[in-house]
Order: C-alpha cells, then structure tokens, then sequence
C-alpha cells in the first residue's frame, strides 16, 4: 500500500542534508557552550554561525535571536515576558480569535494575573482586519500578537499592516510564524514586527527547538531563570545539534523557498479543485492569500475524524477540526471564528503538503477522497 | 528486542485509541443505511457534538426485531457502536434488546476510549427510542421505566438544540 503523507503542517520529516550537518554536535562536538575550554568554545561558534544563519533569514540581527525548545516556549515567552516587563505602562493585550492554542491559553493565564486581553474577530476567509487593531487599541495597551499564517486555514494576515498601526501606536507587535517561515518570505523589517516565533520542526528540521525573535530594546522579562544562556533570556543548557539542524533547514528552505513555492501552491490548486468537484464540499480560508501548502476544506455530511482515519486506512494522513478527534471533543474554534456551523466543523479535512510531496500522490487522493467520501455519506442519516 | 517492539506497533496504524474489534468494525460496518416502512425509528445526538445516531427497527407480531439498520453521523467509535448495536439486537425480543446496556456495547467491541463512552450510550439510547417509536405508532403500552428513559432523552434534546440555535447565531 502506498503511504502518503499530507500532514506537513503538524511535522515535518527531517531533511537528509539537515540529520548530516547534526551529526557531529552529537557525539564528536558535544561541549556545552558555556564551557571556556575548546570543546565548549567549537560548541559556541557553531552556535553563533546557526545564529548568524537564521537571522539572515529574517532579516534580523544575531542577538536578537533567543533559542527556545519549542514554539509553544517561544509565544509563551512572547506573551509573558512582554506582560510582565511592562506592566507599568500597561496591562491590556490584544491577541486574534485565531490564534494557535499556545497563545490562546497564555493570554487566558495571564487574564488570571490580572491583564486584560481583547480577541478580534476574523472575517469569513480568516482576515484579522488592521483597523479593528486600530480600534481595539488603548492607552493601556502593551502588545498586539496575531499570527503570520493560519496553521489550520492557511490564510495570511496582513501583518505589514497591523505591524505599521501597532508602531504608530508604540504598542509592541509579535507574529507566530511557525507555519509560515520557510514557505513564504519573512522580514522582520518589511513586516514591522517586534517579536517572531519560528519552529524548526514545521520546516525539515528537528523538534525540540526553536526561536524568538526579540527586537533590540524591547522589554522583556525571561520566563526561566537559570545560567544566563540566551544573552539570560533562556537559561538552559544549549541543544546545539538540534540548532545546527534548524540554521541548515533554514538555509535549504531560503535557497529553494521560490521554486518550492512555485510547484507546491501548483499542487495545492490543482488538489483543491478536485476537491470542490465532490458534491457539498467547500473551501475554508482565503482562495488566494494562504500558505502554498495548505487546503482545507468541509462535507458537511460527514464527520473529520472517520473520514482521517478512512483516508488512513487507504494510507493517507491527513489532519481534521472535528471535535470528535480533540481532547475537548469540541469542533475547531478557528473554523467556528469563520462563521462555520458545528456540523461544518466537524467534516472539515486540512491537507498539508511538502517538500516530498510528488504529483502522482495527488492523483491517487482524488481517486480514493470521492470514494470515501460516498460510503460515509451512505451511512450518514444527511443526505 | 527490536521485533518485539516492532510487532507492538502493527495493527495500530490508526491509533491506538481503537481496540483492532473497534477498527474492523468500522472499516465493515453492518447494517447500514436506511429501512423504509420501519416500525420505529430512534433519532439520537446532536450535531453540535458530531455524533448523530438513527436507528431503524423492524418487529414482527411476536414483538421480535427482525431487521435494524442505522444510519449515523460520528465518529470511528459512533459508527462502530451503530453497527454493534444493530449485531446484538438483531433477533431479539424488545423486552430482551432493552436489556443491553452500553457496558454490553463497550464489551462488545474490546473496549472504547474513556472519552469515547458517550458514543456506546448514544447506540442504546437509539434503541430506546426506535422502540418507543414503535410503541407510539402502534398504540401500545410504554412502561414507565421507558417513559422515562425517553423524556429524560428529550430534554437533553431540547437543550442542546437551544444551544445550537444560539451558536449559529452567534
């Protein structure tokens, strides 16, 4: 049976080239970058060559980049050591309605720590619109944060613009890009964004780390106190193989990230317009303005979690917003924030395509997705 | 070593959420689709949940029920206890399918994810209903013990849906 994977945008496969270049720090270059002797001084230029890589990337400078050990670390640490750092000019924070759950929840902590947070609303492609960020802004304001891209819809948020207001305003502005750095550009400068989430694992690299980007004098206060690594604002002994291998990612998906694009977002219309042939189906997110890998799209008939484990079963994987596959057994609340019913909710499928992704594996899911998609409806009381 | 944890990962491609009977259940349900003329028909669940259950019945004169079908909305798990139930009450008496309990359900199918349960207690409330169904249409007696089963099912019913009216408003 063919396996296919379509599930990009929850993990990637570590690149080749990426697992070579990671070799070595594990058992030949192992020192700790804190150490004075040689085994700890390789450790640290290796560290600061990584560094020097992905802030080329963003358009940054090196010591304005913090290693984190995931994304979820890196928005809490966005979220939290903002907040805090500057709790005298402020206590209100506005964050959109879309968010991925680790900004979500921390907003909702720090709600019980007495800040004040605003969700805004998205309309029905999935658009934050800049001038409710205008709106919602107050004189207590400290920190706006709203996603570069959609890691459910795949739609792209006019952060230029929102970036552009929050400075006019002197509010600090912070953008998870997790799902989009790699596959689309990203500027820190052209963005006008303060602070940046980055996640190795969603771009061929391995899990365990990642990155925040913080603006050089911005206030901000570390969430874990230790040994002063990260210039003392992530202490914690570095994990240098697993930052070698997100510098090499980086560096493949900058040099390959046009041609890429290219034949993915080629990919990715061609699958959605099979899609749409089947009967009931509809797109969520913008048409255009999304991630070139990402689909995702509802039958309202029939519900996400068989039919991902059908497609499974058929050697597909594939991820859903239905409510019977979370924890909460609640549908997505991003697609409910489109304006989707519940039972739109929880027929939605999100395809996610990559680097291996190959044209004939297209053609093989429009072939078996129409099949499946009829025998749960036979057995589905909506018809 | 190594083969013995390879052969712990086999048969569990979809999770190791669903018992093998679950998965097999699903991938070959029994007893889908709809019966027309049925004598009773149960209609259970809520869309706002995803799980959506209808169960068909057909009884002859000596109250026995001889063909069930479902038609469901759900889940892996609501499909599989659709099929289950529609196994186990196939044959039976009404007096004797109402004996099942969705502990027979969860049995049945090797076991179900903790979070899973409502979905065994969705299959019996469908035959509950799908009887009490029968029984208004016929004009016979309905025991108190179904009475109540059945209301309690039907303000559970009206709440939810005032929910759902709400969210969609929203």
């Amino acid at each position: 049976m063919q396996k296919i994977y379509f599930d990009y945008a929850s993990t990637t496969p570590i690149d080749n080239r990426v697992v070579k270049a990671m070799m070595p720090y594990f058992s030949e270059n192992f020192g700790n970058t804190m150490s004075l002797h040689t085994f700890g001084q390789e450790a640290k230029f290796v560290l600061d060559q990584s560094r020097q890589t992905l802030a080329d990337l963003i358009n940054s400078e090196p010591n304005e980049i913090i290693f984190t050990g995931s994304a979820t670390e890196s928005n809490n640490l966005a979220l939290k050591g903002i907040s805090f750092a500057n709790k005298s000019r402020g206590n209100h924070i506005i964050i959109s309605s879309i968010e991925h759950p680790c900004i979500i929840e921390s907003a909702k902590w720090l709600e019980s720590q007495g800040f004040e947070v605003t969700k805004l609303p998205v309309d029905k492609y999935g658009f934050v619109n800049p001038e409710d960020v205008k709106n919602a802004i107050t004189d207590k304001t400290i920190l706006v944060s709203v996603m570069h891209a959609s890691n459910e819809i795949g739609t792209i948020e006019p952060i230029a613009e929102i970036g552009k207001i929050c400075h006019e305003k002197g509010v600090y502005f912070h953008t998870d890009a997790s799902q989009s750095l790699g596959k689309i550009p990203v500027d820190v400068e052209k963005m006008n964004v303060d602070l940046l989430t980055a996640s190795s694992h969603k771009m061929y690299g391995p899990k365990g780390v990642a990155l925040l980007y913080v603006r050089n004098g911005v206030k901000i206060n570390p969430i874990l106190h230790g040994g002063g690594q990260e210039n003392g604002m992530r202490s914690s002994t570095v994990n240098v193989p697993a930052i070698v291998g997100f510098a090499k990612a980086a560096e493949i998906c900058s040099v390959e990230m046009k041609k890429e694009g290219a034949r993915l977002t080629k990919l990715r219309d061609r699958l959605i317009k099979g899609i749409l042939k089947i009967k009931g189906s509809r797109l969520n997110g913008s048409p255009k303005t999304r991630l070139p890998n990402n689909i995702n799209v509802s039958f309202p008939r029939i519900e996400g979690e068989s039919l991902i484990i059908r497609l499974d079963m058929e050697g597909i994987a594939c991820s859903t917003g239905s409510a019977c596959s979370s924890i909460k057994l609640e549908p997505s609340y991003v697609l409910l924030a489109l304006g989707l019913k519940p039972e739109e909710a929880h027929g939605s499928l999100r395809i996610s395509l990559g680097r291996y992704t190959k044209e004939k594996e297209i053609d093989y899911f429009l072939k078996v997705l129409p099949k499946i998609v009829t025998k749960l409806e036979e057995m589905s009381p909506f018809k | 070593m190594k083969k013995v944890a390879n052969k712990k990962l086999v048969g569990k491609t979809c999770g190791s959420l669903y018992t093998e009977k679950v998965m097999e259940t699903f991938k070959n349900p029994h007893n889908y689709g709809k019966i027309e003329n049925a004598d009773g028909i149960g209609k259970v669940g809520n869309i706002v949940c995803g799980d959506v259950m209808w169960l068909y019945i057909k009884v002859d004169k000596n109250e026995v029920i001889k063909d069930v079908k479902f038609e469901t909305f759900g889940c892996v798990a609501a499909i599989s206890t659709s099929s289950i139930i529609t196994d186990l009450v196939k044959g039976k008496t009404i007096k004797e399918a109402l004996k099942i309990t969705k502990d027979d359900v969860i049995k049945s199918l090797g076991g179900l994810p903790k979070i899973k349960y409502h979905c065994s207690v969705l299959a019996v409330d469908a035959l509950v209903e799908a009887v009490y169904d029968y029984y208004s249409k016929t004009g016979k007696e309905i025991s108190a013990d179904l009475l109540k089963k059945h209301d309690a099912l039907k303000k559970s019913k009206d709440i939810i849906e005032e929910r759902y009216e709400k969210a969609v408003e929203k």
